[in-house]
């Protein structure tokens, strides 16, 4: 997400956190059209799909469930996977915990929590000072809107596109997962490290013979596990640059 | 799919996810002190997003070749900065631009 001007933030209001959440939902729109299409395929109907967006609110870790759920994968398969690629909002919450205006108890705490993407902790974290809960409302509800609203579009309607539409979609989600990791990356030479490990543990993973008999779930708990420690113990981060 | 066999695993993301991010909002408060676990922490979106990325995007759209032109597409635009809007509207278009041409020659 691109820094948002500081001069246009006088407070934080819910229509602020409303008009911030525009852009993140417009993108969202795009990639949870193509999870819906891809959810369906996968054989879910497109109540099932729009509940899933409606319920996870991730991209990564949806695109994850989708092939454990066709495979008929274990709940604890299930389980490991959701922790593992979603381990990184853990680190978020703890990030926004320090953001919020001291006024906001833990319920709100907890309603707040449902909606930590990390593009929505991304602008969230840009504002300067505390961020308020009527701003956060604002911000949550439009992107969450847009992901659902593009789940269902994608889940009811994916099929009655042409295919080539179809099959240009599916590279949607893959074009904004490298948008959040190459501007980092390129930025920084651990970020670059850790990707190129992960990448390359990935495709050992898809081509070794052997290695490729391992699900896809417990591939990438593995690749990620790996290149993360290994980043931690060569490039360990400065107090200020945690994600 | 059957939603007796739906529903265990709705309720397994959605409860996997929610907590990972509402227990560190509510129960842990405290800082993380160790500096390897919060580097390790901070490394893993980087590593998640990068091993679901490769090799599976090159399979995305169904033809390896519209597959690249996309991926190299979204790779420079992504390498400059741009939203996340425009670099993935972007490799839709250049797929959908390789198809067209492919179905041309």
């Amino acid at each position: 997400m691109k820094q948002v001007n500081r001069a246009d933030l006088p407070s934080g209001t819910f229509r602020q956190g409303i008009r911030h959440g525009l852009p993140i939902a417009l993108g969202y729109l795009s990639v949870s059209f193509a999870f819906g299409m891809k959810a369906v395929g996968d054989g879910l109907s497109v109540l099932q799909a729009v509940l899933i967006s409606m319920t996870n609110l991730t991209s990564a870790g949806q695109m994850a469930a989708l092939p454990l759920m066709a495979a008929g994968a274990s709940l604890a398969e299930m389980a490991l996977t959701q922790l593992t690629i979603n381990l990184r909002y853990a680190l978020m919450s703890l990030s926004l915990g320090r953001k919020l205006d001291s006024s906001m108890g833990t319920l709100q705490r907890m309603i707040f929590s449902f909606a930590n993407t990390d593009e929505i902790f991304a602008v969230a974290s840009s504002q300067p000072g505390k961020v308020g809960k009527n701003y956060l409302y604002g911000l949550m509800l439009t992107p969450w809107i847009g992901w659902s609203l593009g789940t269902f579009l994608g889940a009811a309607a994916g099929t009655l596109l042409p295919a080539f539409v179809r099959s240009a979609l599916g590279i949607a989600i893959y074009g904004m997962f490298l948008a959040i990791i190459l501007p980092p990356a390129r930025k920084h030479r651990p970020v670059r490290f850790v990707v190129a490990i992960a990448v390359a543990l990935s495709l050992c993973f898809r081509y070794i013979p052997g290695l490729n008999t391992v699900s896809s779930g417990f591939a990438i708990i593995i690749c990620a596990v790996a290149a993360a420690a290994a980043g931690a113990a060569l490039f360990p981060m400065k107090e200020e640059e945690s994600a | 799919m059957k939603w007796s066999v739906f529903l265990p695993y709705l309720a397994v993301t959605a409860g996997v996810t929610y907590l990972i991010r509402m227990l560190p909002l509510t129960v842990f408060r405290r800082e993380i002190r160790s500096r390897f676990v919060r580097s390790f922490l901070g490394y893993i979106p980087y590593a998640v997003l990068g091993a679901m990325t490769f090799p599976d995007v090159f399979y995305s759209t169904g033809d390896l070749r519209t597959a690249i032109c996309g991926v190299a597409v979204a790779v420079l635009l992504a390498w400059r900065g741009r939203s996340l809007l425009t670099v993935a509207l972007a490799a839709c278009v250049a797929v959908a631009l390789a198809q067209a041409f492919l179905l041309l020659v």
